[in-house]
């Protein structure tokens, strides 16, 4: 689902970042570590199609990133990739149910309630469709979060930093909520944290092996 | 659709900014509706009531005031002139017809206008009842007057000394409505028209002291002005002249007077337009600045919706939708105040029932004021929209 060889991105005036070769498969989960300022969210915007490699090469979900160019780039992203910010981004001045429908236009499918209620429902926050964020918990806001994320049924969902400022007992939920999602729909998941709590949190496979594989990035700078 | 939707709830995320800008981008294009409206309805106005007449006989005095008197009939009139002095003119080789009009009574502020059958001839007119009249002290009321004074065939009423409300009645001497005239938009409609011999009767007869006294009053009848038409337009260059510099009268030009009062009210309506001018430019400000802030506010909303697939100009497309929804709000309410600025001018100056100046008339010249709103509105809206367009989806990623 997701490959990266000699992957690497130059930003003007600094030296090239260089990733660590990756292979996701399907359904799996992958953990991308490491302090703050190693490339996370550069390596997020990679596999986003935010921006192209400028070395190596880069395939998710079948798609080489840097073959694509702004619209079709906009267009592959809205189907295949759904994202977790680690601040939800919720419209405060819209509805749960309105900032869903913001989503769909933003991805450009019509506005489908029977979508958005069941994307709800799998969540457990049906009934919580004509609340604006204002009125939600943390716990429903990042639920809401999670359905707008997962609404187009994405290949890839992409969790930054989901556990930030939780405690345990909610940083537990929020890891389970996300893993049952992505693998009730087939989905590979990809979490951004510098949370040591992350990795004890995902449940274990079949075999009891780890469920997931990490990529741990080192602190970069100018100097590398 | 779904974009002027989301749109429209992006607008009203900030009921408060959303409101003043309205107001404010309203406010400017009523103002500029409000010039529109008075600068079309006078021209139409004197288009239309000044049509074929080439030039008015009357006492000396201002030449203006000569004008607004006895063909627009918002003014009081100089004076009178000799009756005889008229008919002089009438055998000038260069008048092709002399419709006298006379002026000094109303009925409930609506004047009463002593003239000939030519007058109604002049204007087209038609009756929507009646006849006209075929003596004197019987009249034709113009459809305005008839409708806001209830006036029917065979109604009497008495009319005041003086132009407006409030002058000694003519007890004595009643008039008889014979006729009502169809609606035709020209000052007719607000007018009692009657035979010049209804106001020498009414004055004279009031006035003199026996038979003999009346002899004399008949001998030096007068009327108050004459409204003049050329056999040629060659008259233009001699007529007023010879009029000016052998009579005791003058000969006012209605189209240069009415020219020169457009070039003063030109003069006052260039400060309006500026004032306008001064307040859209500040509405289109205030909306730069609302929006700005939004983008400023949502850039990590706006970066979500690109992540989310949103290409760049779906998003800026958001804010260039809640501009043109201000647009569009803003020339409705201020097609509409801009309405009412002119309704309350006409009830003001009194000239709503003179036709003059009045509401709900929507001339095409009103086509500007949506067009300035969008222009204003979008342009207000293309920065911000451009911040939208760049806003960077790695600070959402980095935050």
């Amino acid at each position: 689902m997701i490959q990266s060889q000699g992957l690497g991105y130059h930003y003007p005036g600094s030296a090239t970042l260089h990733f660590a070769d990756v292979e996701v498969a399907q359904g799996t989960v992958l953990l991308l570590s490491g302090p703050s300022g190693c490339g996370k969210s550069t390596w997020l915007a990679l596999v986003a199609a935010l921006m192209a490699p400028t070395v190596g090469s880069l395939v998710v979900a079948g798609e080489s990133i840097g073959t694509l160019k702004h619209v079709a780039a906009d267009a592959w992203r809205a189907r295949t990739i759904g994202f977790l910010p680690q601040k939800l981004h919720l419209s405060a001045a819209l509805t749960v149910q309105q900032n869903l429908a913001l989503a769909q236009w933003a991805s450009g499918v019509p506005e489908d309630p029977h979508r958005i209620a069941h994307a709800l429902q799998a969540l457990g926050v049906a009934e919580l469709a004509q609340r604006l964020p204002s009125e939600l918990s943390g716990g429903q806001a990042q639920r809401v979060a999670l359905a707008r994320a997962v609404l187009r049924e994405p290949k890839v969902i992409l969790a930054d930093e989901p556990t930030a400022s939780l405690d345990d007992d909610a940083a537990a939920q929020a890891i389970t909520l996300l893993h049952v999602t992505a693998q009730r729909q087939g989905a590979t998941l990809v979490i951004a944290t510098h949370d040591a709590r992350v990795a004890r949190l995902i449940p274990a496979d079949v075999d009891g092996k780890n469920g997931f594989q990490t990529m741990c990035l080192k602190r970069w700078s100018q100097h590398h | 659709m779904k974009t002027l939707q989301h749109a429209w709830r992006f607008l009203w995320s900030r009921p408060l900014g959303a409101a003043l800008n309205l107001l404010l981008l309203s406010l400017g294009l009523a103002s500029i509706t409000f010039l529109l409206l008075v600068s079309h309805q006078l021209n139409r106005a004197f288009d239309r009531d000044l049509a074929g007449i080439d030039v008015v006989v009357g006492a000396k005095g201002s030449p203006m005031q000569l004008i607004l008197s006895g063909v627009l009939h918002i003014d009081v009139p100089p004076g009178n002139v000799p009756l005889s002095a008229v008919r002089e003119l009438e055998k000038h080789p260069m008048v092709a017809s002399v419709i006298p009009i006379s002026l000094g009574d109303n009925y409930q502020a609506f004047r009463i206008v002593g003239t000939s059958q030519a007058y109604l001839a002049h204007y087209a007119a038609s009756l929507s009842q009646g006849t006209t009249w075929t003596a004197p002290m019987q009249v034709v009321v113009g459809a305005t007057v008839a409708k806001k004074l209830g006036l029917q065939l065979g109604q009497r009423f008495v009319g005041s000394h003086g132009l407006g409300a409030g002058g000694h009645s003519h007890g004595d001497f009643p008039y008889e409505v014979v006729g009502v005239l169809a609606p035709s938009g020209s000052v007719l409609d607000r007018l009692i028209l009657t035979d010049t011999a209804s106001v020498w009767k009414v004055h004279e007869e009031a006035t003199a002291l026996d038979a003999d006294d009346l002899a004399v009053m008949a001998q030096e009848r007068e009327i108050t002005m004459a409204l003049v038409q050329y056999t040629t337009p060659m008259a233009a260059l001699s007529f007023p002249r010879f009029v000016n510099t052998t009579t005791e009268m003058q000969a006012a030009a209605p189209a240069l007077e009415i020219s020169r009062l457009l070039h003063m009210l030109g003069l006052g309506t260039d400060v309006l337009r500026a004032f306008a001018g001064v307040l859209l430019l500040t509405a289109g400000l205030s909306v730069f600045i609302a929006l700005w802030s939004a983008v400023r506010e949502r850039r990590a909303d706006l970066a979500l919706l690109r992540m989310l697939g949103a290409s760049p100009g779906k998003v800026a497309s958001l804010l260039l939708c809640e501009a043109l929804w201000l647009a569009c709000l803003a020339t409705v309410l201020g097609l509409f105040l801009g309405q009412g600025f002119a309704a309350a001018l006409g009830w003001y100056l009194q000239l709503d029932s003179s036709l003059l100046l009045g509401a709900m008339v929507w001339p095409q010249e009103l086509m500007v004021v949506p067009v300035l709103a969008v222009t204003v509105a979008l342009g207000a809206a293309a920065l911000p929209a451009l911040g939208a367009f760049r806003v960077n989806v790695l600070n959402l990623l980095q935050t």
